[in-house]
């Protein structure tokens, strides 16, 4: 009989009997509604071996990649270890740390990581700090991890990143997460990405691995920022549009001059203009939590299925109390 | 008879139909604000389990799921009115999928015999 770990617990299952049901006879809480795999109450995922395909229906292509499946619904055939939580963090050395534009920094790391490009991590320092941040670089075109930083006047981990941290040093980093990654199983399906500030990070890596992965059909990247001194990758991202046809690179900024590839104006309205239909399309957004809630829900009224929307909203820290 | 979520094509149906249902529920006045969470896929996940119910699909829901599932809506006031408008927007749906009226006439059956445990009342005593 297969057997589900979890922890420090080893259970097997009885004929029929599902992970949900096991799990849940030994005490673990694992939350659950329908218990027939429609409402997803029950997700896990599985750090080893493969859930049964039954067990992942109505899950997204991503979420499926990694291993999550819907534990009311599974019987495996092989042994699975389901995860705990969070993974345990890895070392990482610091390689680089570069100004990439106003008030981004580029840093890259030397770490054993798998990742998708386009999921994040998180970066902790020795004395137990932790910030999430997304990966921009794409395994196979460099070796090293590359983050794009964004310096907030009061952000502890960025200032501190900007300010003091030199390659060398050594950090920890927990990941990867996220569902913000291309899929390969549809190339000509047109890609829609859209995203603010360092929300461009994940979305170039994303574009180029895409690409690199034989995607054929159109990718639009548009990059908004509040003045156009937030763009940054400009010439990249320019070079990446020549280069590749199926690639259209737009700017848009709240103020400013409009100029050749740069809108002005609101990045909802001008995604509407852009994009005034989305069925059939997959569409990716990170950055700014309420524009990528505004979009997400515009994205959607406009066609794009909600399993194909793929959303990665930056949460910041709030700044630290001022003393008085 | 084969249920409708047979008939329809089972799960796969089932997403394309919670895409175009949760759509009306949004763009509709009547009941948006009780659909709007931060987190949309986690709606519309249970707005699966409910559809997949209604159209006579595997579930294995319980009336006390429907009272916990369900009581801070009715905390934000959510009335008959409100379960009404549910159900026709539930009937347009299967309109556009091309579902016959008798059939649509069954699922508002199924969506109001769980009317009482979502709304956290006690059942109306047979007239």
């Amino acid at each position: 009989m297969p057997v589900i770990h979890h922890g420090d617990l080893h259970l097997s299952l009885e004929p029929g009997e599902t992970a949900l049901d096991a799990l849940l006879h030994a005490g673990v809480a694992v939350p659950n509604s329908c218990r027939a795999g429609a409402c997803q109450s029950c997700r896990l995922r599985a750090c080893a071996g493969s859930p049964p395909a039954a067990a992942q229906v109505g899950l997204k292509e991503t979420q499926r990649q990694r291993g999550y499946f819907l534990a009311c619904m599974c019987r495996p055939d092989e042994d699975l270890t389901v995860a705990l939580g969070e993974d345990a963090p890895i070392d990482a050395e610091v390689t680089a740390v570069d100004p990439l534009g106003a008030d981004v920094v580029r840093v890259r790391l030397a770490a054993a990581l798998e990742y998708r490009p386009g999921q994040f991590i998180t970066l902790l320092r020795a004395d137990g700090l932790a910030r999430s941040y997304s990966l921009a670089s794409v395994p196979g075109e460099q070796a090293e991890l590359e983050l794009h930083v964004r310096v907030l006047p009061h952000g502890r981990m960025s200032r501190w990143i900007a300010d003091e941290l030199r390659p060398g040093a050594r950090l920890r980093v927990r990941g990867p997460e996220g569902d913000c990654f291309y899929v390969a199983g549809k190339p000509e399906q047109p890609l829609v990405l859209i995203g603010t500030g360092t929300g461009l990070a994940p979305l170039q890596a994303l574009a180029r691995d895409a690409l690199r992965q034989g995607h054929t059909g159109p990718i639009a990247l548009l990059h908004g920022a509040v003045t156009p001194a937030g763009h940054y990758l400009v010439d990249v991202l320019e070079d990446m549009s020549r280069t590749h046809p199926s690639f259209r690179y737009t700017r848009c900024a709240l103020r400013g001059e409009p100029a050749p590839g740069l809108e002005i104006g609101g990045i909802e309205a001008l995604a509407a203009a852009m994009f005034p239909k989305l069925a059939g399309h997959r569409v990716f957004l990170c950055g700014d939590p309420e524009r990528v809630q505004a979009l997400r829900k515009q994205s959607f009224m406009r066609g794009a299925r909600m399993s194909e929307i793929f959303a990665d909203a930056f949460v910041t820290a709030p700044p630290p109390a001022v003393a008085t | 008879m084969s249920s409708l979520y047979d008939d329809l094509g089972g799960a796969p149906a089932i997403e394309a139909a919670v895409d175009i249902f949760y759509r009306k529920v949004l763009m509709d006045d009547r009941i948006s604000r009780f659909f709007e969470g931060v987190d949309m896929e986690r709606q519309a996940a249970k707005q699966k389990g409910f559809l997949t119910m209604a159209f006579g699909g595997p579930n294995n829901y319980t009336g006390q799921d429907m009272r916990r599932g369900h009581a801070h809506l009715v905390k934000m006031g959510l009335n008959d009115s409100h379960v009404d408008a549910v159900i026709e927007l539930l009937g347009e749906t299967l309109r556009e999928l091309g579902v016959g009226e008798d059939r649509i006439a069954q699922v508002a059956a199924v969506a109001n015999s769980v009317r009482d445990d979502v709304l956290s009342r006690d059942p109306k005593p047979a007239a």
